[in-house]
């Protein structure tokens, strides 16, 4: 047993890193706001140079023959950047449903996913909201009993005016097809465990990414004379921060890596309270993050929104908290 | 990251498993935690089939009497205590998880084999005499004296919240050897023994009813040069030592028993009903995820610590974590206990009267208060996570 991070996973982490800094800064990403190719291809390619798609995909196939532990730290990273377009679910596809995504794990096809909106109980008839239709490929749409290809052109969509995060495109789907079945409910099941697992690494990156924000504000901003920092209700919450950060980011590692050495854990259980803390760190992240910012916080100009509004974007896809608590409370 | 065991740990669990599964169920009944003499007695004793059975001091060095063994068996050898419901380390808390570990890494050879092996034979039982009246959060303001004299310090002082201190055989003790305001300069860590003259106890009555801590007023204790952990005026970089392990590994086995109560209380639920309701299950799946990520921190905690020998400052954050959590626990059982929840005493045939009575739900709710107080509030956990991890500056 050791649970930090190997040599190799650090070395991965930072290897995502720089490439993110690199090429594909904030300012740049801003630049395409409202838009919806908001990665260019080139770049996409790049992603998939790195193995951002092929992580999973067994050498054989392809692919870099990775399991769920090195996708974790590489997709925190990614939640760390901001990086917008259908990411997780073209990494997922590359692995879960290969036959549906050919051309997924190297770059050129974006593959998306969207959850069928259930047809009883509270979210009965809600339509689904498709997030980057325009550059998909293909559509994913993951239901309770089993998982579908459809065809981006066979979908009868109206593209959201003003998405609340402005870097991730949305359309409005009333009828979703019933596409052509690629998993049952075993592969659906695997599809949303994975999904809470990475999509709770991107979340760990958005909450890691705002504590840095407002911890690089509170040293530089002055008042009374002082940074703010040295105001201890300033430091407290900062502290929250990085305990919401360092729980969350154990959780996920700790479920990605359940999930691949059987018999260390649950695995459904630790997927669900990973994906529940991530979602909780990174909107209470966020917040802090734009009180901690004072009327700065409140702008447009100030990024700390973006990383808020991802997250309810990521929290909505890896399902309600409230599911979640009630998955983990059945396992326990 | 890879949290398999080698076959090696894998052997080591089941034996201890098994030799768990013979004695356990033939322990007598435990003390009244009201009662300390026999609380020492019944932990003492078990500290010792413990030993005898080759399971005390498990990452301990040889020297010392433990097994030598890593931090990562003794994070199986915890779980496998909390699976069999074992006893709990009770008076032994401050030898084997705090006091002890600290020799283990500041103690001369000498003072090694002096105190290790009685802590681990359950002959010594340690207390803590850290706190002051005047120094609590504030523990480098502490003024306890300590004045050479020959080969012996002389200690005059008042410490207090010192835990079951009527039991304890051995003071782990600031005191200020240096000026006045030398503050973190004038520090020194002793091994004070219990039995000498000049040691005045006092205990305090807790909002639990009990007495699990006093006033310890010390005028003229003479304690030998001999038992100084570290150097004279070198106590605070001891200190730190000891608090890394206070709140980086002390509080492990916690997590495993609140598990357990979790599943309790979920049993509990069912057989009254309230489990029907979502509000009940989403809260029990919220807290039961929290524990894990606890966990998960601290076998990171334990990695860490087993890379570089003493706990880092991710103490601090477990320890913030799970104590606040712990309370949240306390509140769910009392909330679903309802009425049963007015009485300490055991209510037989009431809903809440179950695996865990409501005895144990009212307990976990009041203790609960202490733990964001105990080893440091969380106010200064926060303060040291801001400050020492975040790097944002002093005030
Ligand atoms: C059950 C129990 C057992 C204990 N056992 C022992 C023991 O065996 N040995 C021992 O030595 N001690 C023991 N303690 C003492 C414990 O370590 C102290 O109570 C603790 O460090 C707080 O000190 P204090 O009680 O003086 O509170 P204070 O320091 O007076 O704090 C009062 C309040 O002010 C806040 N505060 C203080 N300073 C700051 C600051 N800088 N920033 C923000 N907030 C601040 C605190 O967070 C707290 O809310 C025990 C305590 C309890 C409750």
């Amino acid at each position: 047993m050791d649970f930090e991070l190997s040599e190799d996973e650090a070395a991965l982490a930072q290897g995502i890193r720089s490439l993110c800094a690199g090429r594909f800064p904030l300012e740049r990403l801003r630049a395409a706001e409202g838009g919806d190719g908001l990665v260019d291809a080139e770049g996409w390619t790049e992603l998939a140079d790195a193995g951002v798609f092929s992580l999973q995909l067994p050498e054989s196939a392809g692919g870099i023959g990775l399991g769920m532990a090195a996708s974790s730290v590489v997709f925190e990273e990614l939640g760390r950047a901001l990086l917008p377009g259908p990411i997780l679910a073209s990494h997922l596809a590359s692995y879960l449903v290969p036959d549906a995504a050919d051309g997924a794990a190297d770059g050129k096809v974006m593959v998306g996913a969207v959850r069928r909106p259930p047809t009883s109980g509270t979210e009965a008839f809600v339509p689904a909201l498709v997030e980057h239709l325009s550059s998909l490929g293909v559509l994913i749409v993951v239901g309770d009993d089993g998982l579908a290809a459809v065809d981006p052109a066979d979908v009868d969509a109206v593209r959201i005016g003003r998405p609340l995060d402005p870097l991730t495109p949305l359309w409005r789907v009333d009828e979703l097809p019933e596409g052509r079945p690629v998993g049952g409910a075993e592969q659906a099941r695997r599809w949303r465990r994975d999904q809470a697992v990475l999509g709770g690494a991107l979340l760990v990156g958005l909450a890691a990414g705002t504590l840095d924000m407002a911890v690089a504000y509170a040293k530089e901003r002055e008042q009374f004379g002082k940074p703010i920092g040295s105001f201890q209700a300033v430091k407290h919450m900062c502290a929250d921060m990085l305990v919401a950060a360092e729980t969350a980011r154990a959780a996920v590692h700790a479920a990605a890596v359940t999930i691949d050495q059987p018999g260390v854990g649950d695995p459904e259980r630790a997927a669900a309270g990973a994906g529940l803390l991530a979602s909780e760190a990174a909107i209470k992240n966020g917040k802090i993050c734009i009180q901690v910012h004072g009327g700065m916080g409140f702008t447009w100009e100030v990024p700390a929104h973006l990383y808020l509004m991802r997250a309810r974007v990521l929290s909505q896809a890896i399902g309600p908290v409230g599911g979640l608590a009630e998955l983990v409370a059945e396992l326990y | 990251m890879d949290l398999r065991y080698s076959e090696a740990e894998e052997k080591f669990r089941l034996e201890l498993r098994q030799w768990l599964a013979d004695v356990v169920p033939k322990l007598g009944p435990k003390a009244s935690s009201l009662d300390w003499p026999a609380r020492r007695t019944y932990d003492t004793a078990w500290q010792r089939m413990l030993f005898d059975a080759g399971y005390a001091g498990i990452d301990w060095p040889v020297e010392g009497g433990g097994r030598a063994a890593s931090p990562v068996e003794h994070l199986i050898y915890l779980e496998e205590l909390e699976r069999a419901h074992a006893p709990y380390v009770g008076v032994n808390f401050v030898g084997l998880l705090h006091a002890g570990p600290t020799i283990v890494v500041e103690g001369t050879p000498e003072q090694r084999a002096r105190f290790l092996p009685p802590i681990l034979r359950g002959d010594e039982v340690w207390c803590q005499g850290f706190s002051e009246p005047g120094a609590g959060s504030d523990l480098a303001s502490l003024r306890t004296k300590a004045v050479r004299d020959g080969d012996e310090y002389v200690v005059t002082g008042q410490k207090i919240w010192t835990s079951h201190a009527e039991v304890a055989d051995y003071c782990e003790l600031l005191v200020r050897t240096g000026d006045d305001d030398s503050r973190h300069r004038g520090i020194t860590w002793l091994a004070m023994p219990m039995d000498r003259p000049g040691i005045d106890f006092r205990p305090l009555k807790t909002i639990a009813g009990s007495t699990e801590f006093g006033e310890l007023f010390l005028d003229g204790v003479r304690v030998p040069v001999a038992n100084r952990m570290g150097e004279e005026n070198d106590g605070w970089r001891v200190t730190m030592v000891t608090l890394s392990f206070e709140r980086g590994t002390a509080f492990v086995s916690e997590v495993l028993q609140s598990m357990g109560f979790l599943r309790d209380l979920r049993e509990m639920a069912k057989r009254t009903g309230a489990w029907s309701e979502g509000d009940v299950r989403r809260r029990m799946g919220h807290l039961g995820a929290e524990l894990d990520a606890l966990w998960a921190l601290a076998r990171r905690n334990v990695s860490q610590a087993a890379r570089t020998g003493v706990p880092g400052v991710g103490g601090s954050v477990y320890k913030l974590g799970l104590s606040e959590l712990r309370q949240r626990i306390g509140e769910f059982g009392m909330d679903l206990i309802g009425g049963a929840g007015l009485s300490w005493d055991e209510l037989e045939g009431l809903d809440g009267a179950g695996p865990i009575g409501n005895a144990d739900q009212v307990n976990t709710w009041v203790h609960g208060f202490s733990r964001t107080i105990a080893a440091g509030t969380s106010q200064i956990q926060r303060n040291i996570i801001a400050e020492r991890i975040l790097g944002l500056p002093k005030g």
